[in-house]
């Protein structure tokens, strides 16, 4: 029993006026008790090469996304002079120019803000949906349980991307950030709210949840107090990976052309104007599809450490 | 094991149509006006364009026009786009592309990842384990999109070895986005196998089939393969359900005419029954894939019974 638990038991022994004795046994077996499962995980975690790799590269995306003008040196991604247009990389500028003649590392670098935007923002909504109906579903169970299966399986069925695609052509919502973010979450909360209502479905016959049961605690409280914050380890994990494949999908729908439209910076709109461009200036589409990989991958390997982390069986 | 798959059979009926419908509502809300567009420059006869919009059912309400649709659907009438052009003629010219393309990426999935992953198992923590381990994480982490350009940078403009757009090769234009659209499935399936080999090694029987002097190749051929290919074999058969709906980007990048490439044409051109249409199908190949999966379980593994 973790702390929180404890205080979490007490606080309801309190409102049902009662005292079971379990939140306060005369014996305190947690005193000396074991890590818990978030101070062992993060003993592996710090051991984790693979980890530390992941956040410095995240930490350091992270700090171009918010100060892009640092790390742009000094090049300003509007101002372009159409004499540069396609020069290769050079020691003034690191990553040439694009074929406006634009500085090719300020634009990739202020692409950063929109890729970070659009994959939180996405991740948000899909952990809301994907915690939301995923509890209520493995907790209520019953028919409540079975139309909310039935209409999670209907998404789960169209394939991502193309959901996304005809949500923004619709144009119902528009083309901008917020946009892609409702687009790609729309189609993208299914297996949060599948590993969310299992790990419900398996916590929720606890004997800790039927002590709280016993001293008159609500469906709601049982179910935020108790239920949730044991259940939260896979999704923890399955959202460090997806904020990485979001990303990576923004890319897609705006190189496929129904996601950021120009004048919006982005490395997908990049990708996509240089394309054309592949035998003549590969370096154009190149930066930005590296940085846009170490991106993806930061959050991959983030998410592949925790889940090594959390679940003590895939320790070799 | 027959009243099961009768269940299940019964179960994807309400998905279909749910599926089918969240396109259809979706399609329906695209903007502007097909029928206009369809007249060009010159606007059509205000006669002809209410025809046109009968013969379309445009001005029923959503539902009406759903369940017109389905009706027209359950008798094989897919419908007919804005130019006249049966919407199954199109499917049919289209998925010959799409499943050759399924194919390719499903034999590099199965055999590369397979072998990664068998070789990475058997000897955890090894040097082979960790390669592929490191590997599937960069490959699982790079988008398609870079993907697809990297290799046709490199492969098709640099070294020369594949074509990289188009399908006039035959077999060998589909190598290049074949493996491209299976990456990411084969570093899973590497995993997979791995994990499931590594368990394996540990089990009773393996200590038993070593123990009574089996040769090392045969223990793993014979007895360790055998168990731990059964989860692996059934990622790989829903995969094809995926893959199948999941091809726009590859199909768009290496310009192959599959179903993928159609759908995404045709949601930039409103052409609504194309899309609907087509997209109806992967849902069906989705579930159905889903479906033999679950069915093979039972079948590979005996512990399972769903009677």
């Amino acid at each position: 029993m973790t702390d929180q638990q404890q205080a979490d038991l007490r606080h309801d022994e309190m409102e049902a006026g009662t005292t079971t004795g379990l939140a306060s046994p005369s014996v305190d077996v947690t005193d000396a008790r074991q890590n818990s499962l978030w101070s062992d995980a993060w003993g592996h975690l710090r051991r984790n090469p693979l980890f530390w790799i992941g956040a410095v590269l995240g930490l350091v995306f992270l700090l171009v996304a918010v100060f892009p003008q640092v790390f742009a040196r000094g090049a300003d991604p509007r101002s372009c002079s159409l004499s540069n247009s396609q020069q290769a990389p050079s020691a003034d500028h690191w990553f040439g120019f694009d074929q406006q003649g634009c500085d090719y590392l300020a634009n990739v670098v202020y692409g950063a803000r929109n890729s970070l935007l659009i994959g939180l923002l996405a991740v948000l909504v899909v952990l809301v949906l994907g915690v939301v109906v995923g509890a209520v579903s493995g907790f209520y169970g019953g028919l409540t349980d079975t139309v909310l299966s039935r209409l999670t399986d209907v998404f789960y069925a169209v394939p991502f991307v193309l959901g996304a695609i005809v949500v923004l052509q619709s144009g119902v919502i528009g083309r901008g950030v917020v946009a892609v973010a409702i687009a790609l979450a729309a189609f993208g909360w299914m297996t949060a709210m599948r590993l969310v209502r299992s790990q419900v479905i398996a916590v929720k016959s606890g004997d800790y949840v039927a002590a709280a049961r016993a001293m008159g605690a609500s469906n709601g409280r049982i179910l935020v107090r108790h239920i949730l914050p044991n259940a939260v380890a896979p999704v923890l994990v399955y959202t460090t990976i997806t904020i990485g494949v979001l990303i990576a999908a923004e890319a897609t729908l705006t190189f496929l052309g129904v996601g950021l439209q120009r004048p919006a910076i982005s490395w997908g709109l990049q990708i996509d104007a240089g394309q054309s461009l592949l035998r003549t200036a590969p370096h154009l589409v190149l930066f930005p599809s590296i940085v846009l990989t170490l991106t993806v991958m930061a959050f991959i390997m983030m998410g592949d450490a925790l889940r090594d982390a959390l679940d003590p069986r895939q320790r070799g | 094991m027959g009243r099961y798959v009768a269940r299940r059979l019964l179960l994807t009926i309400p998905v279909l149509i749910g599926a089918s419908f969240l396109i259809f509502a979706m399609v329906y809300a695209l903007p502007g006006d097909p029928i206009r567009a369809l007249g060009g420059d010159r606007p059509l006869a205000p006669a002809v364009v209410a025809q046109l919009r009968d013969d379309y059912n445009l001005d029923d309400p959503l539902l009406i026009q759903y369940a017109k649709y389905v009706g027209d659907l359950l008798q094989g009438d897919f419908g007919t786009d804005f130019r006249g052009r049966a919407v199954l003629d199109t499917i049919t010219q289209r998925l010959p592309v799409t499943i050759r393309l399924t194919a390719v990426a499903i034999a590099f999935e199965a055999v590369i990842g397979i072998i990664a992953g068998v070789l990475a198992g058997i000897r955890r923590n090894g040097f082979l384990d960790n390669l592929v381990l490191v590997s599937s994480t960069v490959v699982v982490s790079v988008p398609i999109l870079v993907l697809a350009f990297v290799s046709q940078f490199v492969f098709g403009l640099q070294l020369g070895l594949f074509p990289i757009s188009g399908i006039s090769e035959g077999w060998r234009s589909f190598l290049l986005p074949g493996l491209v659209l299976a990456a990411g499935s084969l570093a899973y399936v590497a995993r997979l196998t791995r994990t499931s080999v590594a368990e394996n090694m540990r089990a009773d029987y393996v200590r038993t089939a070593k123990a009574k002097g089996l040769p090392h190749r045969t223990v793993i051929i014979r007895h360790t393969l055998r168990n731990s290919l059964i989860p692996v074999v059934t990622f790989i058969g829903a995969d094809i359900g995926t893959l199948m709906g999941g091809a726009i980007v590859t199909e768009s990048v290496f310009n192959l005419p599959g179903i993928g490439r159609a759908v995404f044409d045709a949601v930039r051109q409103q052409e609504g029954a194309v899309v609907v249409g087509i997209v109806t199908l992967m849902v069906f190949f989705f579930i159905f894939f889903n479906l033999v999966v679950d069915v093979l379980y039972a079948v590979l593994d005996p512990r399972i019974r769903y009677d």
